[in-house]
């Protein structure tokens, strides 16, 4: 698969970030350019999720610099407000708004930030309703959905913003087996329609197929940076070799 | 020792036109409790230190202290100020009634303020994150997110304080109010016959302990929709 040669939407450049005592990311250097999809691996701990974060603020780099689509990440709130409409986020564990129903879980943020009228932010709820093809729970509180049904609710509330890219912090891991494949089908249909993707996964099958580069990240570093067919074939680095041979070894 | 149920019969319809002041003892100082407690709540977790500290103090000097103590405090001690005498405020501080509900708000709104705290804490914070991940300001999230949630988990628990206010409003019977409490202690005092009467007072203390139970059950099953999965 082809990079595709289109503006940098995201840069990151020697970016580090401590907890207290605990450096989680070590001179991240990382550069996303519009339309790529991009999968994110590495063992527990290694500061993948945390390097996502920081891409829409989450989480606070302590230094570096990060830019999204022309706006520098600073304490401002402004420019973080800038940032977190033009960036979606799908977490591990869901995390809908529990007291809401589906179709106002993705209502709520259309009308609130993009100040969209109730009647428009609804429609343009059913129509993402409608690609992750659960239109007819709309009605229903999250509670009531199965993890799958959550994941894809949760994917179609954040693609409600319109956003340029999309961010996925273990999309699958929170779900019981025969529940993945839904979701990941709903984000291959996402990667095929032209989204700029980062998904932390461990889902091999998925980086092989939709991915355009894989990041291999250990110790809060990124170790190995590569295509597909290089990465799972001739990985370069001992710590991917190890880490490839740990989870494809069944 | 014989048990006297004419006596009773008798005294039940009189106590009972006290009920109309425990009532408005409880709903005035429920209200404004709730209130004063929001308020404490929002200085508590501002991150501003010189709104936190003073509502620290507040909480722990409120639940320190006996509210007996706090309402002979405002009942006995603020008068002997000229200031409180000549404020705005003497109208109600001269009468024992305002001077019951104000004690009473001050008191549970320092619990309730700590209720509402734990109901806050209790909201997930992925829920929030998510709620930042889709650009909501923090006053949306606030508005949109914890205090819904937050409402419904504090629940339970508030509605145990508003119960233990019902029960606290019958000592503004020591300040010579005529709540069900105080016509009961002038019944005795003239019957000389304590087992009857504050028996059936007690009764009748449970009876409206047991509507406020159905009423926040009500309310509980009201905001508690998402918690069902069927």
């Amino acid at each position: 698969m082809s990079i595709p040669e289109n503006r940098p939407l995201i840069q990151m450049q020697n970016v580090n970030k401590f907890f207290g005592d605990f450096q989680a990311l070590k001179n991240v250097n990382l550069e996303v350019r519009k339309g790529e999809r991009i999968v994110v691996c590495g063992p527990s701990g290694s500061g993948k999720s945390t390097m996502i974060r920081c891409i829409n603020r989450l989480e606070e780099h302590t230094d570096g610099h990060i830019v999204i689509d022309g706006n520098t990440l600073t304490d401002k709130v402004k420019d973080i407000n800038a940032v977190r409409r033009e960036v979606g986020m799908v977490f591990q564990n869901f995390n809908l708004f529990p007291h809401m129903t589906i179709v106002k879980n993705l209502m709520i943020a259309q009308q609130l930030v993009r100040n969209t009228s109730k009647n428009d932010a609804r429609e343009t709820a059913m129509f993402y309703l409608e690609r992750v093809k659960i239109p007819e729970q709309a009605q229903k509180y999250p509670i009531q959905l199965s993890g799958g049904q959550q994941q894809r609710v949760a994917i179609a509330r954040a693609l409600c913003m319109k956003p340029e890219i999309m961010l996925f912090d273990e999309p699958t891991s929170a779900l019981d087996p025969e529940m993945i494949n839904e979701v990941l089908e709903v984000m291959v249909d996402l990667a095929k329609e032209g989204m700029t993707m980062i998904c932390v996964t461990h889902e091999m099958g998925f980086a092989r197929s939709v991915a355009d580069r894989i990041i291999f990240m250990d110790l809060g570093e990124i170790v190995e940076e590569a295509a597909p067919e290089e990465f799972f074939d001739n990985p370069k680095s001992e710590r991917t070799k190890k880490f490839l041979s740990q989870i494809l070894s069944h | 020792m014989s048990f006297d149920l004419q006596l009773i019969i008798e005294s039940l319809p009189v106590m009972l036109m006290g009920i109309g002041i425990t009532f408005k003892l409880l709903v005035i100082s429920g209200v404004l409790g709730l209130l004063l407690a929001i308020c404490l709540l929002l200085m508590r977790i501002s991150g501003l230190w010189y709104l936190n500290i003073p509502a620290q103090i507040y909480i722990y000097v409120f639940r320190g202290t006996p509210i007996l103590v706090q309402i002979f405090i405002v009942y006995y001690g603020l008068p002997q100020f000229e200031s409180v005498r000549e404020s705005i405020f003497w109208p109600i501080l001269r009468e024992p009634t305002g001077c019951a509900i104000l004690a009473l708000s001050l008191n549970t709104g320092a619990y309730v303020s700590e209720i509402l705290r734990g109901g806050v804490l209790g909201v997930d914070k992925g829920v929030l994150e998510a709620g930042s991940a889709l650009g909501m300001s923090a006053h949306q999230k606030f508005i949109y997110i914890t205090t819904p949630i937050a409402t419904r988990l504090a629940l339970p628990a508030y509605s145990n304080d508003v119960i233990s206010l019902l029960k606290s409003t019958a000592l503004a019977s020591t300040i010579t109010i005529a709540d069900m409490t105080g016509i009961a202690r002038t019944i005795v005092a003239d019957t000389y016959a304590p087992y009857e009467i504050f028996i059936s007072l007690a009764v009748v203390y449970m009876i409206f302990t047991f509507g406020l139970q159905k009423l926040f059950g009500i309310i509980e099953g009201y905001l508690g929709q998402y918690t069902k999965r069927e």
